[in-house]
């Protein structure tokens, strides 16, 4: 089993060295004169003012959160899919039932969150 | 060869988890717990099981670390030290809580049986990692805690919905 | 002993082949980027650097090659380095499992055309997708400019809320293929049983997300120059800024690759079989039918760029959370239905 993962953790060892190699590549053929007006932030050419830690809305963390729920769902979705059709011919309409109950029961959570505004962005 | 490929994902893991601990910045311990996530995900491959393997990376890499970074973001370096430095209390719970985990860690590895049947029966090893026999069992043996995760994940939902009202509305 | 060392150095010949094909083809995938917007717009494009400008890609990279590395002093260097590498790691490491052909037979052993036929198969491409989010996360806050943290959040946004109708739309293709290994994925479309044919709302969401995902136009919010500069490489420079650069052309290949293995029938050239060629030929043909397809799909990416305008953040959002996730659910069970009655 395992040996049919070794060519991906042979890619994986090339990436990497190849990554690293495109990633410094630049430290060792650029040159080196930095001062210090050239290494403040870029900001539309106005002197920068404070630094760049400002809170951000709290929309984003809303999202990161409905992602967690809603890749779990699919995680879910994933062996009921690939062993449908086999399913579907033991055990009959049964088996699209249960993805079914499982998805309303789910989407009743999607409706709320729209509901409450979750995917309001203005 | 499985034993090579486990020293190097153990090593990898002991060592990003012993980082992830040691460094200050948040976001730098973060990037190491991904990478500690990669490793396990490794080590499930090598215990043949693949769908676990890449739900690890999907969910815990993937999904729940996005949120501990979007967090990070949110702390502001001067507050946050002031929060952790100087209160004692949290060493002292943090040393206590480590030490106990640790415990119970060592008491459940004296405990399991390595019984040497499981690894004899290689190819029904494999099988049973695969997505294929986890859809079998799941729509089968297990329709049931099936439709029971669709509440828990609803009440996730409605949950985050909660905790972020106050400011929505 | 001696299969093991057979297997190993095909996985490495293969390695170079693949690598090396994905750099050139992202060198000229840059050059026809610009020689086609210069057509949309009625301009001549780079023509100066070789025949017809077409050792444009080199002078591009030399020239990146040759200046300093700016990293900003409120910058975390370590982090900012790690950013375009997380990038260039995930852009060279997802096209492990996609099938660009049959299996061919050489001295005796068969050696399929793809890097690796694992169990979890396409999970491994989002699982990938997935860590491509901390890039650009990594990149916004790392570099401590506004712009960047601004781009580099809404960005990561963005791309959590696209993998959802992603996923959904993958688990469409499930359904028909039985199997997460892209090559029975694509073997199961034989003939015109196309998953784009068969569910087109699902290749439709899958395509939107594949845009979302690569962070063209009309989705390249995170690069929104009138509000954000460059957004998250606002503040790279060099070869940083090219692995970026490099990346993202990468991702666009890996994008049309996964649209077409996973909708267009990948390799399968309809009724081949029919024509009664010798089985090299079929293979020639079947290769060449998975990289014309890929090609007219990166040709897509980029007049797609060229002719639509950019939609708002919110706007973004929206389609992506109350049209496509609603979408790529209904497609799923649109599958499952069709499913049971072509049994």
């Amino acid at each position: 089993m395992i040996e049919s993962y070794i060519p991906i953790f042979l890619v994986f060892g090339f990436a990497i060295l190849f990554s690293l190699a495109v990633v410094f590549s630049s430290s060792l053929f650029g040159p080196q004169r930095p001062n210090a007006e050239k290494m403040t932030t870029y900001e539309s050419g106005v002197k920068p003012i404070g630094l760049a830690n400002e809170r951000v809305s709290v929309k984003y963390y809303l999202v990161a959160m409905l992602f967690i729920i809603f890749d779990l769902e699919v995680i879910f979705v994933y062996p009921w899919a690939v062993k449908f059709k086999s399913l579907y011919a033991q055990q009959g309409i049964q088996v699209f039932w249960a993805m079914i109950v499982f998805l309303t029961v789910f989407e009743v959570g999607f409706l709320y969150a729209f509901k409450k505004g979750g995917f309001k962005w203005d | 060869m499985e034993v090579i490929l486990f020293a190097v994902f153990a090593s990898i893991a002991v060592v990003s988890s012993v980082l992830v601990v040691t460094r200050r910045n948040p976001v730098i311990a973060a990037l190491c717990l991904i990478l500690n996530f990669g490793s396990l995900a490794g080590m499930y491959l090598l215990l043949s099981a693949q769908f676990i393997a890449v739900v690890q990376i999907i969910v815990y890499a993937g999904a729940i670390m996005v949120l501990f970074l979007f967090v990070l973001m949110l702390l502001r370096p001067d507050m946050e030290r002031s929060f952790f430095r100087h209160d004692p209390l949290f060493k002292w719970a943090a040393i206590i809580v480590s030490v106990f985990t640790f415990l119970l860690l060592v008491y459940a590895i004296i405990l399991t049986t390595f019984n040497a049947p499981i690894l004899a029966n290689h190819a029904k090893t494999i099988e049973i990692g695969t997505v294929e026999a986890i859809g079998k069992e799941l729509f089968s043996n297990f329709l049931l805690p099936f439709e029971a995760i669709g509440f828990v994940l609803l009440s996730a939902t409605v949950g985050a919905m909660l905790l972020s009202k106050k400011k929505l509305d | 002993m001696n299969d093991f060392l057979f297997y190993i150095i095909v996985a490495l010949v293969k390695i170079v082949i693949i690598a090396n094909m994905i750099l050139i083809t992202v060198s000229y995938l840059v050059y026809f980027e610009r020689k086609i917007s210069a057509w949309t717009q009625n301009r001549v494009g780079p023509n100066r650097v070789g025949y017809l400008g077409l050792l444009q890609p080199f002078a591009d990279v030399l020239k990146l090659l040759l200046k300093e590395d700016i990293v900003p002093k409120v910058a975390n260097k370590f982090i900012h380095s790690m950013a375009p590498f997380i990038a260039l790691f995930v852009a060279f490491t997802t096209y492990a499992v996609i099938p660009f052909g049959p299996s061919i037979t050489l001295w005796g052993k068969e050696i399929p055309l793809m890097m690796a036929d694992v169990n979890i198969g396409i999970l491994y491409v989002l699982a990938l997708t997935s860590i491509g989010v901390y890039a650009i996360t990594f990149a916004g806050w790392s570099s401590g400019s506004k712009y960047s943290l601004l781009g580099g959040i809404r960005s990561s946004a963005q791309m959590i809320s696209y993998e959802i109708s992603m996923g959904f739309s993958i688990a469409g293709v499930l359904i028909f293929s039985q199997s997460l290994r892209p090559m029975e994925i694509v073997i199961a479309q034989h003939g015109w049983m196309w998953n784009a044919v068969l569910q087109p709302v699902g290749f439709l969401t899958f395509v939107v997300a594949a845009f979302a995902e690569t962070n063209r136009l009309p989705f390249d919010l995170p690069e929104a120059e009138p509000e954000l500069v460059g957004g998250y490489h606002t503040e790279y420079s060099s070869m940083k800024f090219a692995a970026f650069f490099l990346a993202e052309y990468a991702n666009m290949i890996i994008g049309s690759a996964m649209i077409v293995t996973l909708y267009l029938g990948g390799w399968q050239f309809p009724y081949v079989e029919t024509f009664g060629f010798s089985p090299a030929v079929t293979i020639g043909l079947q290769v060449g039918a998975f990289f014309v397809k890929m090609g007219a799909l990166l040709f897509f990416f980029i007049w797609v760029r060229w002719s639509i305008p950019r939609f708002r953040y919110d706007q973004l959002m929206n389609i992506g959370w109350k049209v496509m996730f609603p979408l790529s659910l209904l497609n799923l069970i649109w599958a499952a239905i069709l499913a049971m009655i072509m049994k």
